[in-house]
């Protein structure tokens, strides 16, 4: 037998499907990696640093740039931790809280169809990522119509919702989500039974749930591994306790059920949407809280009173009593978690985010050695981890 | 029943014949390559929910020659650390023997030309499906020397990739075709079109369809296509053994690419389909058979994911092999007996 050499290749951080700047630095034996050492922090741009110089209103903006797949439901943590902080969670209207459950919810669809979409295109099967890209852009319309902007929405506030629901939005989700259950058969029919779909992820990137438990892993790569474990149920949020829907946990350890969870979590968001729309009741989207929230436009604008609030409100913000507090949520990903400590002044003394990526990528290294170069590509997109939350 | 058209009755008229053929057959395949490329990407566009080229000429239709154009005026860079000479022959060695493949493929029956009988192939080699074998085999140099040369890993494991993939499925390719020569008693493929001649029910496909679908999916794999394009994998390895190439090098390799799956359809169409035959003249009946087959491959790319290394090599060696012999064996007991 000769003498041979592993080989050493730097997957990333310019690579087409690092999903985004992850660096891998993979040893090879051929096409069999012996390790896997992920590199991050091509794309840190100190998210947490900079909410500690700025109030709480005007930190919200930044955790849109954290996950910026699915950047709803990181105002939804941000802004339950600020409120609990604050200690009026109790206060938020009902209006308020069934808009962020239906639009947090219209996120997870939106961050899984992007991972579809990649992890499919990563595995060859193009189609799919069109197909998948087509029902996200209906998506992002909506986000479009209710806040203005189709990725950065910053559309929830503490203590509410920035706008109202547009006219027509309730129809527009409406249309979305009867079809969407038909498209997601459309996905499945091109993918589940496909023979070689099934070959490339059935036992692949396998994670017991020991492991998974030992790393921290959450959101559907946890559950595909057989822990049933889902923040919206174990410790609801937003009124999640008043929703009927099932948590979806699968028993295979690998891609496959990964795929198959993530789907079926789709439909059950589909559901969860129905629900949040027939308890959509009209009523006010801020909690009444002067100090914390912004007056109406119109006071602002015909009394002296109103313009006087909004400008404390806009020069000073608000000053929580000092404490500290943790909110996680179940975001698209997994557990997002903010810890907020507050020494009293306007600003977060510290603010530090838990990001499902970013512990969900620790198990890469696990599932990966000792399997083929192709199936690194496969477990990076079943972790489904974007950078811009890994770096932060 | 004039004489045959040979060197030897009529030199002058001869070699202008031949010289007419091969410009004719490398024209309507130079085109087919280029409008192959807009066809793919028109026919994936509407599968996929989307247009394809559009913006180029009337629907589009010039996109080929713009994409031509654009390469060729492109910054034609090698690599300061690849072999020179290996990293600019590996294009031309894929290139060439995709194209002079085509050169015993018989497009239609005899014509006269000046009192003389013309057969329509460039010339009819008593060998054909061993030189059809031969050219395949020398494509793989093409790859493996570009994924050697360029001194980039990932290229490099492209190449390897390539170097095995092809050796496996062309002993599995080879061995399907042995079938076809077993029931046709020649290696000449007008021998071979003269034998399915009768009816429609005399084609190969009909009395050997598992030689033919182990051929079809084995070929698939000999050019590299979906599913089995693990060389140029462009989410596992960047862009596999061409990731280093660019300009017209790189359009080499994509003409290959293109030209490779139009032997292999009109491969496929003479050895199982009856090449010329049909209702209407030869080279159309032909051609309609290709672009059946370049459908076939387009569409089997807009459904498919990619298969993995291992897998490849499973499939190739202990699924695709045994079939071949098992279908040798049919074969030869039902000759036989």
């Amino acid at each position: 037998m000769a003498n041979t050499e592993t080989m050493t290749i730097n997957m990333g951080p310019q690579h087409p499907s690092t999903h985004g700047v992850l660096q891998l630095v993979l040893e090879l034996d051929g096409e069999t990696v012996v390790k896997a050492v992920p590199h991050i922090g091509f794309l840190h741009r100190g998210v947490e640093k900079l909410s500690e110089n700025r109030s709480y209103h005007r930190a919200l903006p930044l955790t849109d740039r954290l996950d910026y797949l699915a950047p709803m439901s990181n105002n939804l943590g941000y802004v339950l931790a600020v409120e609990k902080l604050l200690g009026i969670t109790e206060q938020i209207p009902e209006r308020a809280k069934v808009v962020r459950v239906m639009m947090a919810e219209l996120t997870r669809i939106k961050s899984h169809l992007v991972w579809l979409a990649t992890h499919a295109l990563d595995i060859g099967a193009m189609t799919v990522f069109l197909y998948c890209f087509r029902e996200r852009e209906a998506i992002m319309d909506m986000y479009e119509k209710l806040s203005g902007a189709r990725m950065t929405s910053n559309y929830f506030r503490v203590g509410g919702l920035s706008l109202d629901l547009p006219e027509g939005f309730e129809n527009d989700v409406r249309e979305f989500i009867d079809a969407m259950p038909g498209h997601i058969d459309t996905y499945e029919g091109l993918l589940t039974g496909n023979k070689i779909w099934q070959k490339r992820t059935i036992g692949v990137a396998k994670i017991s749930a020991e492991d998974a438990i030992d790393i921290g892993l959450t959101g559907p790569a946890l559950r595909a591994s057989g822990v049933d474990w889902d923040l919206r149920r174990d410790n609801p949020y937003s009124g999640y306790e008043d929703y009927d829907f099932e948590v979806i946990t699968r028993q295979g350890c690998d891609t496959f059920d990964r795929y198959k969870a993530r789907l079926d979590e789709m439909r059950e968001s589909c559901k969860i949407i129905h629900q949040a729309l027939a308890k959509l009741q009209p009523g006010a989207i801020l909690a009444d809280v002067p100090s914390v929230c912004l007056p109406e436009k119109k006071d602002v604008v015909n009394s002296i009173e109103g313009l006087i609030h909004q400008f404390k409100i806009i020069t000073e913000g608000f000053k929580p009593e000092p404490g500290e507090i943790y909110q996680g949520i179940e975001a698209p990903k997994g557990e997002l978690g903010y810890y907020i400590v507050s020494d009293g002044s306007a600003n977060p003394f510290r603010m530090k985010i838990r990001p499902p990526s970013f512990v969900n990528l620790q198990a890469l290294p696990q599932m990966v050695e000792g399997a083929l170069l192709a199936d690194v590509i496969a477990a990076i997109g079943t972790l489904d981890i974007v950078l811009g939350e890994i770096d932060r | 029943m004039s004489e045959m058209l040979s060197l030897s009755n009529d030199p002058l008229l001869f070699i202008s014949v031949m010289v007419a053929k091969i410009l004719a057959v490398f024209l309507v395949v130079v085109l087919i390559v280029a409008y192959a490329t807009y066809a793919e990407r028109k026919i994936i566009g509407r599968m996929q929910t989307r247009l394809g080229p559009t913006m180029t000429g009337p629907l589009g239709l010039l996109q080929p020659i713009a994409d031509g154009l654009k390469l060729f005026f492109k910054e034609d860079i090698i690599p300061a650390q690849s072999s020179k000479l290996a990293f600019i022959l590996a294009p031309m060695m894929i290139l060439v023997p995709a194209f002079i493949t085509i050169a015993v493929i018989p497009f239609g029956g005899m014509i006269t030309v000046g009192g003389y009988q013309v057969p329509l192939q460039i010339t009819d080699l008593n060998v054909g499906i061993l030189y059809i074998l031969a050219m395949a085999g020398l494509g793989v140099y093409g790859i493996v020397l570009a994924g050697w040369a360029s001194n980039n890993k990932y290229s490099l494991l492209g190449g390897v990739r390539s170097a095995a993939q092809m050796v496996s499925y062309e002993l599995a390719a080879g061995l399907a075709i042995i079938s076809v020569f077993m029931l046709s008693e020649t290696l000449s493929l007008r021998g071979i079109v003269e034998a399915q001649a009768g009816s429609v029910m005399d084609w190969y496909i009909f009395s050997q369809p598992l030689a033919f679908c182990l051929f079809v999916i084995t070929s698939l794999a000999e050019i590299n296509r979906t599913p089995f394009d693990l060389p140029e994998a462009e989410t596992e390895l960047v862009s596999g053994f061409c990731t280093e190439y660019s300009s017209m090098k790189y359009a080499l390799f994509f003409m290959a690419e293109y030209a490779n799956m139009i032997v292999v359809s009109a491969i496929t169409a003479t050895l199982f389909l009856g090449g010329p035959a049909g209702p209407f003249p030869g080279p159309i009946n032909l051609l309609l058979k290709v672009f059946f087959f370049m459908f076939l491959f387009i569409w089997i790319r807009a459904t498919f994911p990619r298969v993995r290394y291992d897998q490849l090599m499973f499939m190739g060696w202990k699924v695709f092999l045994p079939l071949a012999l098992l279908n040798i064996v049919i074969t030869g007991a039902v000759v036989v007996f």
